[in-house]
């Protein structure tokens, strides 16, 4: 593909096998990734997982170790960052403090040799209404402007591919939501195929048609952000997206339909569909704003899970909504959110409680979540919470 | 290390180092000719050390031998003058940072409020270099000479006994040595002080400590690369200068240092090996202060 | 000497870093408190360390207008004609150094200039074998006493029967700035963000254009300062041109001879000149640096 033409619209992306090694460590191991042409790409991930490697090497400032890179077809893997048709984002913007606004942004379409580069520059400033600072010095903007150049001086060269690296992680809140709408319709009006590479799990569900959770070096699951989240895969997906409650047992009974698995002495029913395995010791799970919360012991239904009596040890008011943590016993902690649909709280401290889901809202995992790993993701409240519940029987005993 | 710890720029992270051929293209240059105008001349001036003197030639002509002889003979007649430098490059060292700590202190720290006039002040630190050094400290010379005004004024308030000199003593070379080299010392410590976190010495007032403890435990151990730096920056030129002594200058007759008196086998008596042999007992002692610093730090902290 | 790579490395580091904020205090402001009687002792101290450090400055350019006939000890009365005819004295001696002086010092700083940027951006970016070798060879010319460096290419240009004259000086000078000048431009590129040399990259500059238009742009404030330190060092050097130079006379080789018998007037004028000169251009430099950022803070 001619980098001295624009592209038309946005090319897909395809990885091949692609390992990419360190002296010292390993960075990906075996990635295969596919991105269909026009579509706003997330790939999410806590640091450390790969996720700016891939990024790197499909923008050609890396080379695989092995493996094969494509872009609209054709294989890129041996050109240079300078002969792709790729543009990044820099995390750090990466705007040249040397050079004034309208330089930094006409710098791609000089080295390209693109006729009238000074006036498209100027095209690309008023579609991100910088215009009127085009003769200043990066440093004389604040960070949402010098965001919003990088952006500009990355789209004025119509890339096939637009790679993003956690652009709007030095935003304030407000200023990051804005941004993310401005991305997002800019990505729709021009035509660009865009990937977005971030730990915000927040935002890549909100901008991107699909997400792909990356975890040490290889994607885990990927999919539309409302599948990726009711139907998570792995455990690590269902922990690092959102939270979740996870139970594991072994699989007493199976039908057409659904699998029963006992967990310390509770009987949960997924859906077959829904579950990835349906034999031997599986875990499942239920998302949080799933569970209802139960002051009474609520009649049973074949269409619902129902665990209990528990005790609510901790509770949460966040505005929205009220996070409460119930220990139930032999199966830990269990979290509920509830929307505040009236004021107050549904149950205090220390009440007997019940909690039921849907039987259809549930999921089934596909390997065990380490101890260890669990550890990690548990949310520091639910810890918080179990802390003081033994600081105040400790208190009590005395 | 002692010349990085100058720089007050900070570094970023930088990315991996690559392997690439080019690095052999830009360093090829330089190092060659460091190699041969820095390398060489070194292995030429020991070699040079060793040398007797021609049978056949007149003065100023010498053969290759292993005239070890030369060493000996060298310190025998000189050991005055190597004792003298290295302790009057001691003493000059010493009194430069007794001197220089509280100036880098007070533009490093006490005036970080105003960056202009800290930029200003070290601007003045360094306005000797625009003086030629020579100019310097012939200047020093006729202001404390005999018949100047501050020389007589002493004498005439009984500060000082009438037949006593400033220049051609000691005290006099001593003074010229600390003198010339205030800013090499101020400036490492400077750097070194400009970073210092001032948190540190709040957390030692609130642990009990009091002022002077605070300097002594804290500030001291802190802008220890400092010190090491204008340490190393001040002794060893002072160790090797002779201009300071020389008796047109700051010297006299009793207070040659090894400089002097390698200028003079060197140019006047034109003895190559005792000059020789003398340089490279100083470059030799200069070395082992080095080796015991790299032992310490490691070479990648030397530049 | 080689304090004065301190002074260029701290100046060119104060600031010219445009990429991060020079404002901003290492770690801690002094917080403003009423002032005790304690805290007048630092500041004066500090002026009277200045006076001291500036008397022999102040005592040349008093004597450059010294009426001196041949030697300039003591005061006779008050002239320009020093200023005004200062090539007149000894035939042009004193102008004759000082030119040469200006030569050896722009050639051995261009030439050690390129070869030390050179050296400094390679072991910033690159991996190669013998890097401690390298360093040490790098390190030691700045630690090695001038005597010994002067002594030892002496004997090295005996050896290699060769004659003593500019070139030689040259060859000296530009030995001893490599050094420096790694050192000074070392610090620059160590603090230039990688990401602005990868932007480049991904905005289709070839590495040859992403070299001249980005990274040589960014590293021209040390590499500047590093040029002006290694003048500064050959101008000024004396001890290893005088074992160097043969009967080539430079400015200080020439303040040394005629120490004995008497510096003329002349030589306190060109060094004056110099030394105003000097602190102009630095004064400036950090005083128009200082109205830029101001400028610039406010239009943000």
């Amino acid at each position: 593909m001619a980098i001295r033409e624009f592209a038309e619209r946005g090319a897909d992306l395809e990885l091949v096998g692609i390992q990419k090694r360190f002296p010292g460590f390993t960075a990906i191991e075996d990635l295969d990734l596919k991105i269909p042409a026009g579509s706003f790409f997330a790939l999410l991930g806590p640091s450390g997982c790969g996720k700016t490697t891939t990024l790197r090497l499909v923008a050609g400032l890396e080379e695989p170790t092995k493996g094969r890179i494509l872009i609209g077809g054709s294989d890129v893997t041996s050109t240079r960052a300078h002969e792709r048709p790729v543009n990044t984002v820099f995390q750090s913007y990466a705007l040249f403090p040397h050079m004034t606004i309208i330089e930094n942004v006409a710098f791609g379409l000089k080295r390209r040799k693109i006729g009238d580069a000074m006036v498209k520059a100027h095209e690309a400033l008023k579609l991100v209404e910088l215009d009127h600072v085009a003769q200043r010095k990066p440093q004389q903007l604040s960070g949402g402007q010098q965001q919003r150049v990088a952006l500009a001086r990355a789209i004025v060269n119509r890339p096939a591919l637009l790679l993003l690296d956690e652009p709007l992680g030095a935003l304030d809140l407000k200023l990051r939501r804005q941004m993310q709408l401005e991305l997002k319709t800019i990505q729709e009006e021009v035509g660009l195929t865009f990937l977005h590479v971030t730990h915000d799990q927040e935002e890549a569900m909100t901008m991107a048609d699909t997400v792909a959770v990356m975890n040490k070096g290889a994607i885990e699951q990927m999919g539309a952000p409302e599948e990726l989240y009711e139907l998570p895969r792995t455990a690590f997906v269902a922990n690092f997206l959102g939270q979740s409650n996870l139970f594991t047992g072994n699989v007493v009974s199976t039908t057409a339909d659904a699998i029963t698995v006992e967990a310390a002495g509770a009987r949960i029913i997924v859906p077959t569909a829904r579950a990835q395995r349906h034999q031997g010791e599986v875990t499942v799970g239920v998302r949080p704003e799933k569970v209802s919360l139960h002051t009474e012991a609520p009649i049973a239904d074949a269409n619902r899970n129902v665990l209990g009596a528990g005790r609510v040890v901790d509770v949460s008011f966040s505005g929205v909504s009220t996070q409460y943590l119930i220990e139930l016993p032999g199966q830990g902690i269990v979290t509920v959110f509830a929307q505040n649909i009236g004021f107050g709280p549904v149950a205090g401290l220390g009440s007997e409680v019940w909690v039921s889901w849907a039987v259809e809202h549930g999921f089934g995992l596909e390997d065990t979540p380490d101890e260890t790993r669990f550890q990690d993701d548990a949310s520091t409240t639910s810890l918080a919470a179990l802390h003081r519940e033994a600081l105040v029987s400790e208190l009590e005993e005395h | 290390m002692a010349f990085a710890a100058f720089s007050t720029a900070e570094a970023q992270p930088q990315a991996q180092r690559k392997r690439s051929p080019i690095a052999l293209l830009l360093l090829l240059p330089g190092i060659a000719y460091l190699v041969l105008f820095f390398l060489t001349p070194l292995v030429s001036l020991v070699l040079t050390s060793l040398q007797a003197p021609s049978e056949f030639g007149d003065i100023g002509v010498y053969d290759y031998a292993f005239n070890w002889q030369n060493y000996v003979d060298v310190v025998n007649q000189y050991w005055p003058h190597i004792v003298r430098s290295f302790g009057y490059a001691l003493v000059a060292t010493v009194a430069a940072l007794v001197i220089s700590y509280p100036l880098a202190y007070f533009i490093g720290v006490k005036a970080r409020r105003w960056p202009l006039l800290q930029s200003l002040m070290l601007v003045l630190v360094i306005a000797p270099f625009f003086i030629s050094f020579l100019l310097r400290t012939l200047a020093w010379k006729q202001i404390l000479s005999d018949e100047s005004f501050i020389i007589t004024s002493l004498k005439a308030l009984s500060l000082m006994a009438p037949d006593a000199h400033f220049t051609g003593t000691p005290f006099a070379v001593i003074f010229g040595l600390t003198y010339n080299f205030i800013p090499f010392m101020t400036l490492p410590l400077y750097t070194t002080l400009e970073r210092l976190d001032l948190r540190y010495l709040e957390a030692g007032s609130d642990l009990y400590a009091s002022p002077f403890q605070v300097f002594r435990k804290v500030t001291i151990p802190l802008s220890m690369p400092g010190i090491v730096a204008g340490t190393l920056l001040t002794f060893i030129p002072a160790a090797g200068d002779y201009v300071n002594a020389s008796r047109d200058f700051l010297g006299g007759p009793d207070t040659q240092m090894m400089g002097n008196v390698i200028e003079a086998n060197f140019l006047v008596l034109l003895n190559y090996p005792a000059a020789a042999a003398l340089s490279i007992i100083l470059m030799a002692a200069i070395l082992v202060l080095v080796g015991i610093y790299v032992k310490r730090s490691g070479t990648e902290d030397l530049l | 000497m080689s304090g004065e790579v301190q002074a260029a490395a701290v100046l060119g580091g104060l600031g010219e870093n445009e990429q991060l904020d020079a404002n901003k205090p290492a770690g801690g402001r002094v917080r403003p408190r009423r002032l005790g009687l304690g805290d007048w002792l630092l500041p004066v101290y500090t002026v009277l360390a200045f006076i001291f450090l500036l008397i022999p400055i102040a005592y040349t350019f008093v004597f450059s207008f010294n009426d001196s006939i041949k030697s300039n000890i003591s005061w006779r009365g008050f002239t320009l004609d020093k200023w005004l005819n200062v090539c007149n004295v000894e035939g042009g001696a004193v102008c004759e150094a000082f030119a040469n002086s200006i030569i050896i010092g722009i050639v051995a700083t261009v030439v050690a200039t390129v070869l030390g940027t050179m050296i400094a951006i390679a072991i910033v970016r690159y991996r190669f074998r013998a890097r401690s070798a390298i360093s040490l060879l790098l390190f030691l010319p700045m630690a090695t006493p001038e005597v010994v460096l002067g002594a030892g290419l002496a004997a090295q240009f005996l050896a290699a029967g060769v004659a003593k004259d500019m070139t030689t000086i040259i060859l000296a000078h530009t030995m001893f700035c490599i050094s420096f000048v790694v050192v000074t431009v070392k610090a620059r590129v160590a603090s230039l963000d990688p990401a602005l040399e990868e932007a480049g990259r991904d905005l289709y500059g070839s590495p040859a254009q992403v070299f001249w238009r980005v990274t040589f742009p960014l590293l021209m404030p040390g590499i500047a300062a590093a040029a002006l330190l290694s003048f500064a060092l050959s101008f000024d050097d004396f001890i290893i041109t005088n074992f160097n130079s043969g009967s080539t006379s430079t400015f200080p080789k020439y303040i040394y001879i005629s120490a004995a018998r008497g510096i003329p007037a002349e030589a306190n004028v060109i060094a004056s000149a110099v030394f105003i000169v000097a602190l102009v251009l630095v004064v400036g430099a950090q005083v128009s640096r200082a109205a830029r950022q101001k400028r610039l803070a406010k239009l943000g």
